[in-house]
């Protein structure tokens, strides 16, 4: 289908898009690559009366490095973070999990913080910098704040973001030398998105360590159960996977579900461990 | 409607354009530039794939109001591009198309995976076209075809 009918306006700087968002509060809808928001509009799905285009933003497309992290603007593309072409804090796990991410036609456009702005509960980028312990900087009609990743998404496509708020970046720490990561998405054609998803990071030297289920019917799911025995370098990993899913009973997963969860969760941990 | 400038297969192009209208139906509507095709209109079957700035993007998915200032590339622009013609003789000795309506996007796709070496394998061949469907060939054919005009534009290129 075609989608409706629609105005549109491209601010000059990130000051200029909350003033209209908060201005237009309740009809208007940021745009950066479009690539969700533009398809629900050609189903219409969703039918916003005015498009705040923040793509070409400058300060939206900044990576900086300030020793401990790297905050990665919100209109950094997927195919930027797969090519490369910016900084990586993750040693790796960026640009893995951004290949896995739809097609390249659809990573040349879309952005990080889009992925992060919708949290599609089936969507990559939720889940790992959840597991990377992100933070998401804001911008609103107040000012400036930072969210951390593991509580900005709160549920199926619902987030903290106020209605007056666009993210402005992600801050995401780096990952020390020896610290080690897994990744497993397991759909049934490349590119989809996840059945299940995967995601373990284990940063010895900073004391991290963590566990992350996505596609797991809302926010991303930390396993603290499974996360702790990563820490300890393994032991009754089925056992403690089992635990952590009994404890998430409000996700209401079937037997397939659960099923496959496991054992996205139970290979991707064994990444880190062998 | 909005006034918009942008470059269309090297030329430049002026128009107003209502904000709704997505990049691909300009083209199409607006331009006459047929070959890029509308399937699914959001973001699965690729048909609509073409060049944005040098990368490839579904033109459904795209609105022309905000391809202001930017370079646009359809299968119509793509005359004397070694990689194309290569790919278009393979599709051809191949038999990698039956109706023809997903070949434009399954070219510049291809063009693209050959283009950043992602065409060394057929694994890495069938994950690239993962976002071009087709409904004819059953892929083996398109598959076989990328994999030797990867091998023969390799060669020309290592010749040149």
């Amino acid at each position: 289908m075609k989608a409706p009918a629609v105005d549109y306006t491209r601010p000059r700087s990130l000051a200029e898009a909350v003033a209209l968002l908060t201005r237009h509060r309740g009809e208007a809808r940021v745009i950066a690559g479009g690539q969700s928001l533009v398809a629900t509009m050609n189903l219409r799905v969703a039918s916003p009366g005015l498009l705040i285009d923040i793509g070409r933003l400058p300060e939206l497309s900044l990576v900086s490095d300030d020793g401990d992290a790297v905050t990665v603007g919100a209109c950094v593309t997927h195919a930027a973070i797969e090519d490369d072409r910016v900084a990586d804090p993750s040693r790796g796990l960026m640009p893995r999990v951004a290949a896995t991410l739809a097609y390249r036609a659809i990573r040349t456009r879309g952005t990080i913080g889009g992925s992060l702005a919708l949290s599609d509960p089936a969507a990559e980028w939720p889940s790992v910098l959840t597991a990377l312990d992100a933070e998401v900087v804001v911008c609103g009609a107040g000012g400036r704040r930072a969210i951390r990743c593991s509580e900005f998404t709160t549920g199926i496509f619902e987030t903290r973001l106020a209605a007056d708020e666009i993210i402005e970046s992600v801050r995401i720490p780096k990952l020390s030398a020896d610290a080690r990561w897994g990744y497993l998405k397991l759909c049934r054609k490349a590119g989809e998105f996840a059945g299940a998803l995967a995601v373990v990071v284990a940063d010895r030297a900073r004391g991290h360590w963590r566990v992350v289920l996505g596609a797991a019917n809302g926010a991303p799911l930390v396993l603290h159960e499974t996360s702790r025995l990563v820490s300890a370098g393994g032991g009754d990993i089925p056992g403690a996977v089992a635990a952590d899913l009994d404890r998430a009973a409000d996700r209401h997963f079937d037997e397939f579900q659960r099923n496959i969860h496991t054992v996205a969760a139970r290979r991707a941990v064994q990444q880190v461990l062998q | 409607m909005t006034a918009i400038r942008l470059q269309i297969n090297g030329a430049a192009v002026a128009d107003d354009v209502p904000p709704r209208l997505s990049l691909a139906d300009f083209l199409r509507e607006g331009r006459n530039l047929t070959g890029t095709h509308l399937g699914c209109e959001h973001g699965v079957c690729g048909a609509c794939t073409i060049l944005v700035d040098g990368e490839p993007a579904r033109s459904c998915l795209m609105l022309a109001v905000a391809c202001d200032e930017r370079e646009i590339r359809t299968i119509e622009g793509f005359a004397g591009d070694p990689v194309i013609a290569a790919l278009r003789r393979n599709f051809h000795r191949h038999h990698a198309l039956q109706c023809g309506y997903c070949t434009p996007a399954m070219l510049i796709t291809a063009r693209d995976l050959i283009l950043r070496q992602r065409a060394g394998s057929e694994r890495e061949i069938r994950e690239g076209l993962a976002g071009n469907i087709c409904r004819c060939t059953g892929y083996t054919n398109i598959v076989t075809a990328i994999a030797q005009a990867a091998k023969e534009f390799g060669e020309e290129a290592s010749n040149a």
